[in-house]
């Protein structure tokens, strides 16, 4: 028995951006299968990449019942235009400081967005996000790690990791781009606060870290209107990667 | 928790009781005909007692009761089974719906296994039998990396590699006494 679903639109678009998010940067991450810089953090991705995917797979299943389409449809049969992950997550792979990079902003970000959302009011999001937040606690710790390993460095590794947190700077609020209808889930108790107060916490979190390390931090202002949509080359390269499958056999049952 | 109990865990592996559809059938299935079913009365203990001869597909010395993972057992016209994964991306669960859905067609009634989050599973949930089969796997239970000791030699002189391990839900350590590199139940 599912919970009555309030504030229909505005809770699709919540669950799009959220399985959108994590989709795109689990495929990101599953391109370091085989080639990561260690055999540790082979595994590491693979895992990290497993635990995403397998996140927008819940999310998408959430998104599939409130509107009859099938989960693997939602994640493999639109155009890349459709997609309404953050830009953030538009940059490529990129090289290992690149990924770290990514990495780091986007999983602070996604911790304080499912903060906002772990004592929402519908209750299957509710509880799948208490769930996520059991496994993102490892990513974080994992991500943290690293941004301070190469941070410390110096040399290439920080100079590397500079130039990715420069790159990424402009679009590193865009996961709180406002969704549309927005203040119907605030009103609705789906969501605690507004997207731009959630960035706002997630300023006071990262901000302090990166000045600690002397690192580039997120350009200022607040994330752009159109941060989840105007997806660039690297996105469609990857888009092509991760729905050749399903396009070589269309249809196709295992 | 009996070493007779681990004894039948590993006994139940090595004659190959994961009973997915697409595997060898093993005890559990040569038990369970339907035949039987007709016979077996349908309770909340029976269904227990058939879903504690499902072994997990990655971690085949456990079963998934032992491992915490039925979260409700409802006997009605239908058989309602709340599996709880162990990780939201876990890829065997479909292998474990199945595996559930054939275990308990021998009750002769339809099954329903839902995925279910509301209670989360924690690996707090693993039996003391599930961490005692583990142990005897090689795979140390749930405890923080300064808590972890080695499974094969007790030595508390142990190194965290990797939190990562070959499953979502398992880290990788190494002895430095006997050593040995183990794996350990991530602490979820």
């Amino acid at each position: 028995m599912t919970a009555a679903a309030p504030a229909g639109p505005a809770l699709e678009a919540l669950l799009c951006s959220m399985a959108d998010d994590e989709f795109v940067i689990g495929s990101s991450d599953s391109e370091w299968t085989g080639i990561a810089p260690v055999l540790e953090e082979d595994v590491a991705m693979s895992s990290l990449a497993q635990d995403e995917i397998g996140h927008a797979a819940a999310l998408y299943g959430l998104l599939a019942g409130l509107t009859g389409r099938d989960a693997d449809a939602l994640a493999y049969d639109r155009p890349p235009d459709d997609y309404r992950h953050a830009r953030l997550l538009d940059h490529g792979r990129g090289d290992w400081a690149m990924t770290i990079a990514r990495r780091y902003l986007y999983e602070t970000a996604d911790a304080v967005r499912l903060d906002a959302l772990v004592g929402g009011s519908w209750s299957p999001l509710a509880d799948l996000v208490g769930k996520l937040r059991r496994e993102e606690r490892y990513h974080r710790m994992h991500v943290e790690a690293w941004l301070e390993r190469l941070a410390g460095a110096g040399g290439e590794s920080r100079d590397r990791l500079e130039t990715a947190l420069r790159s990424l700077a402009p679009d590193a609020a865009t996961v709180f781009t406002p969704l549309p209808d927005e203040p119907e889930l605030v009103r609705a108790g789906v969501l605690e606060a507004p997207m731009p107060a959630l960035e706002g916490r997630w300023r006071e979190t990262v901000e302090p870290v990166l000045r600690a390390l002397d690192l580039p931090a997120p350009a200022p202002g607040a994330a752009p209107p159109d941060g989840r949509e105007g997806h660039g080359e690297a996105f469609r390269w990857l888009w092509g990667e991760f729905t050749s499958v399903r396009a070589a056999d269309p249809g196709a049952t295992w | 928790m009996s070493e007779r109990a681990v004894q039948v865990g590993i006994a139940r592996t090595r004659a190959g009781a994961v009973t997915g559809p697409d595997t060898a059938p093993g005890l559990a299935a040569a038990e369970a005909g339907p035949d039987v079913g007709a016979r077996t009365e349908v309770t909340e203990t029976t269904v227990f007692d058939a879903l504690a001869e499902v072994m997990d597909p990655e971690l085949p010395m456990v079963s998934i009761v032992e491992l915490g993972m039925i979260g409700s057992v409802t006997v009605g016209r239908t058989i309602e089974i709340a599996l709880l994964p162990t990780y939201v991306g876990c890829p065997a669960i479909e292998m474990i719906r199945s595996a559930v859905e054939h275990r308990l067609a021998a009750f002769g009634r339809p099954v329903e296994v839902v995925s279910r989050f509301e209670i989360p599973w924690t690996s707090d949930r693993i039996t003391p039998a599930g961490l005692a089969a583990l142990a005897t796997a090689g795979i140390a239970p749930p405890r923080s990396p300064a808590d972890t000791r080695c499974p094969y030699c007790a030595s508390e002189h142990v190194a965290l590699d990797s939190v990562f391990g070959p499953t979502q839900c398992r880290s990788l350590f190494y002895c430095r006494d006997c050593r040995q590199p183990f794996e350990a139940i991530k602490p979820v």
